[in-house]
């Protein structure tokens, strides 16, 4: 399990003195929140995938480690991709990425929706996903632009689920 | 910062009309970020669903994740009964 206190120590002071407030849901305001009640069956459903893994394809711009506040940019990611191709840019010293090297379903788990649709538990998968870095400690441009950009392209798919892991 | 990021956006795709929920690998940040639906799961960070190589353990999280959808009663935070 992890736990604040169990972190390296830079890392624990930075999250402990981090103004997380900032960020936090307002009442007054309408996008944080907002409730989406499902309206249809998951074995009706589309689903899709949000990481903030920094997976990306060997095609692709890697992400841009060296931004101060962090590289609020997204990749997309086309469900047909093979998962051992994604590259792993995160090098975030907060956490272990051995696992994702490995399997990258630890983070974005195509195989095991891929799965899921077999068994008829989903709909669809959708045929786009998203990868984000995260370490994105000025997240405004995240909030302002590439979050909602996002959202509107999984709504271009009509998906009706999104399922997204950290790391 | 993972946990920021991923709460921040998931609110903006509820905002757009779609269902969402997250794995959550450190509740006190989730608790403070207070996406609509998340999952916390007691695996290391890094190690958002489990295991690598471990499909059964991965199908079991994304299920007990997918079984919040239902859930209206937002911030919804469970923990993953391993």
């Amino acid at each position: 399990m992890a736990r604040i206190d169990d972190l390296d120590p830079l890392e624990r002071l930075f999250l402990k003195g981090y103004p997380f407030k900032r960020f936090a849901p307002r009442p007054d305001d309408p996008v944080t929140t907002a409730v989406t009640t499902l309206r249809k069956p998951l074995a009706q459903c589309t689903v899709a995938l949000v990481t903030t893994a920094g997976l990306s394809l060997p095609g692709q711009p890697p992400f841009d480690t060296s931004i101060k506040r962090g590289d609020s940019s997204f990749r997309e990611i086309p469900s047909a991709v093979a998962l051992e191709s994604l590259e792993m840019n995160h090098r975030s010293w907060a956490f272990d990425y051995r696992g994702v090297l490995r399997d990258r379903n630890l983070a974005l788990p195509l195989d095991r929706l891929r799965e899921m649709r077999e068994r008829g538990e989903i709909g669809a998968i959708a045929p786009r996903h998203y990868s984000f870095m995260g370490s994105i400690v000025g997240p405004a441009k995240l909030t302002r632009t590439s979050a909602p950009e996002v959202a509107r392209l999984l709504a271009e798919d009509s998906v009706d689920v999104v399922l997204l892991t950290p790391v | 910062m993972c946990h920021q990021s991923v709460g921040l956006i998931q609110r903006q795709i509820e905002y757009a009309g779609i269902t969402t929920v997250s794995i959550s690998l450190l509740r006190e940040i989730t608790e403070k970020t207070r996406p609509p639906r998340a999952l916390f799961v007691p695996f290391p960070l890094g190690y958002p669903l489990g295991e690598p190589d471990n499909a059964e353990l991965q199908t079991r999280i994304i299920q007990a994740a997918f079984a919040l959808l239902s859930r209206t009663d937002c911030p919804v935070l469970e923990t993953f009964a391993t």
